[in-house]
């Protein structure tokens, strides 16, 4: 572990951290003007956050200690996760302990915790919420999974540096098993990150809440915490994709110039990404909750195709 | 750049492939008639991409018949015809879709493992494009036998033959031009008469469904 390893993975979660909420509110922007709304300030998350972290936290009477740990757990999840995750170099110390299935795990371990907490508190809408949120999250796990060993087969590795390695900085290559593993990937990253086709992350409407069942029981500093987490996965699902099919820009192990020019490349990458996210979510119509199991197959079996055709054609 | 080319032509072949699979997962008419067209110009790319390749002029002319038929003529027709018939809801199928698409992998994967060995003796410059042709024409089977409508399974067909002219210009490099020209205007005079019939149908029974036609005599 250099000095150079340890100040890249510091920087990549104070990146995350601090990146994370401009994300979102840099794709509420723009889906807000796509719309014909006035749009909200760009910086709006940040005042959200400061907001909520400045009020009582209010607790249901009944709430077990789970309920009180959950935002915590979650947010770390979260964190964790954008920091083995090659954002701005693929040398990360962190990233030796958890490859690409780890973080799946690490995904699915605050979807566990998170559905958990809803169902404490015993509110009606906690339990749909949840129910909801788990209908999404087993279906769209293995999908995941699968997109990632696309990229796994290529490098013949499942670590994030190293798959970001190979197809980034070696012999420039096309890959057409990654374009169909795209297609799936941006598919499972609208349904885990509560975007339109699958749930709509701006209304309180009983009928179609999943992500805001989940958190409607949470005040305060809780709900930051929450909200945060929300936007940190946002951010670690782009830089995951960003990582898998646009990884030119991160920084190489011993290149420290480079690492200068990683934190603009992921901004000006996140930026395009946000707009297309923007796009979709305005493009396209919210479907019913039962036709996204069906949504969801259909990116499992497109990412299984990429595997068999990397299998057919050859690395 | 010409080390892209085999590659750019195993990425369009691709395309087309999963452009097969959404077709069968797709329910609206008018999405897969986009879908349909977008699997044409994918076709079209690959055709120029292995002309340029080996330096076949006749590959040109082929690519541009396709687009001419494929992308504009043909989506154009279609959509004139579900305009006229009004029949834009969604599409009723057989099996319903997960199965449908479950079957569909099933059929991916055989058709990949019986051109495995086969693209192992083949020189030509995309021999792995045979498994990936043979998928489309099998999805494209599958698709026209689980829709009971009459415009998909028509698309279906359209789609199997996209498939079909994939495989021979991938493979073989090119048909002679005349067996060309003969599908070309085989596909069109096709889709002109199930226009025709689809019309038809629509004013024997008020419906597109082709169960219809199974009885021979009216009650």
């Amino acid at each position: 572990m250099s000095a150079l390893g340890v100040v890249s993975q510091l920087l990549a979660i104070v990146a995350a951290l601090l990146l994370a909420p401009l994300l979102t509110g840099w794709v509420n922007q723009w889906r807000a003007r796509m719309q014909n709304k006035s749009a909200p300030p760009l910086l709006q998350p940040y005042r959200v956050l400061h907001k909520l972290f400045n009020k009582e936290s209010v607790l249901a009477e009944r709430a077990s200690p789970l309920f009180r740990m959950t935002p915590y757990i979650v947010f770390g999840c979260m964190a964790l996760a954008s920091a083995i995750i090659p954002t701005l170099s693929t040398d990360l110390p962190l990233s030796s302990s958890a490859d690409a299935i780890a973080l799946v795990g690490l995904f699915a371990l605050a979807r566990m915790f998170i559905s958990l907490a809803a169902m404490d508190v015993g509110t009606a809408f906690g339990t749909l919420g949840a129910r909801r949120e788990m209908l999404i999250g087993f279906l769209a796990e293995p999908a995941l999974l699968m997109v990632l060993f696309c990229a796994s087969l290529i490098s013949r590795s499942t670590s994030l540096t190293t798959i970001v390695e190979t197809l980034g900085h070696r012999e420039l290559a096309i890959h057409p098993s990654l374009l169909v593993a795209g297609v799936a990937f941006t598919m499972v990253s609208l349904a885990e990150n509560a975007r339109v086709p699958v749930d709509n992350p701006e209304t309180h409407l009983e009928l179609t809440m999943i992500h805001e069942a989940l958190i409607l029981e949470y005040s305060g500093r809780h709900l930051a915490l929450l909200e945060w987490a929300a936007s940190l996965k946002l951010f670690a699902y782009s830089c995951v994709g960003l990582a898998l099919f646009v990884p030119w820009g991160v920084a190489q192990a011993d290149a420290p110039l480079a690492l200068l020019l990683a934190l603009p490349a992921l901004i000006l990458k996140l930026a395009i990404g946000g707009i297309l996210l923007a796009c979709i979510e305005t493009l396209s119509a919210k479907m019913r909750i039962f036709r996204v199991p069906e949504f969801l197959a259909t990116a499992f079996l497109l990412a299984v195709i990429g595997l068999l055709v990397n299998i057919l054609l050859g690395v | 750049m010409t080390q892209f080319v085999p590659q750019l032509t195993n990425l369009f072949a691709t395309m087309i492939l999963m452009l097969s699979f959404a077709m069968i997962s797709q329910r609206r008419i008018g999405n897969l008639i986009n879908l349909f067209t977008l699997q044409g110009a994918a076709l079209v790319a690959a055709s120029v991409l292995v002309g340029y390749a080996t330096a076949q002029p006749d590959l040109y002319v082929s690519a541009a018949l396709t687009f001419v038929l494929k992308v504009v003529l043909i989506p154009w027709l279609l959509y004139r015809v579900i305009r006229r018939l009004n029949v834009r809801w969604d599409v009723e199928t057989l099996i319903n879709i997960p199965t449908t698409m479950l079957v569909g992998i099933g059929l991916v994967i055989f058709s990949f493992s019986l051109a495995l060995p086969i693209s192992r003796l083949s020189s030509s410059m995309a021999s792995g494009s045979l498994g990936i042709a043979l998928a489309c024409v099998l999805l494209s089977f599958m698709m026209m036998i689980t829709r009971s409508k009459a415009v998909p399974q028509v698309i279906g067909f359209l789609s199997m033959e996209n498939g079909l002219i994939f495989a021979a210009t991938a493979v073989t490099n090119g048909m002679p031009m005349i067996v060309e020209f003969g599908i070309a205007l085989d596909v069109l005079v096709g889709v002109l008469i199930l226009g025709v019939f689809m019309f038809q149908i629509r004013e024997q029974f008020d419906s597109l469904d082709i169960h219809n036609l199974e009885t021979l005599k009216e009650d």
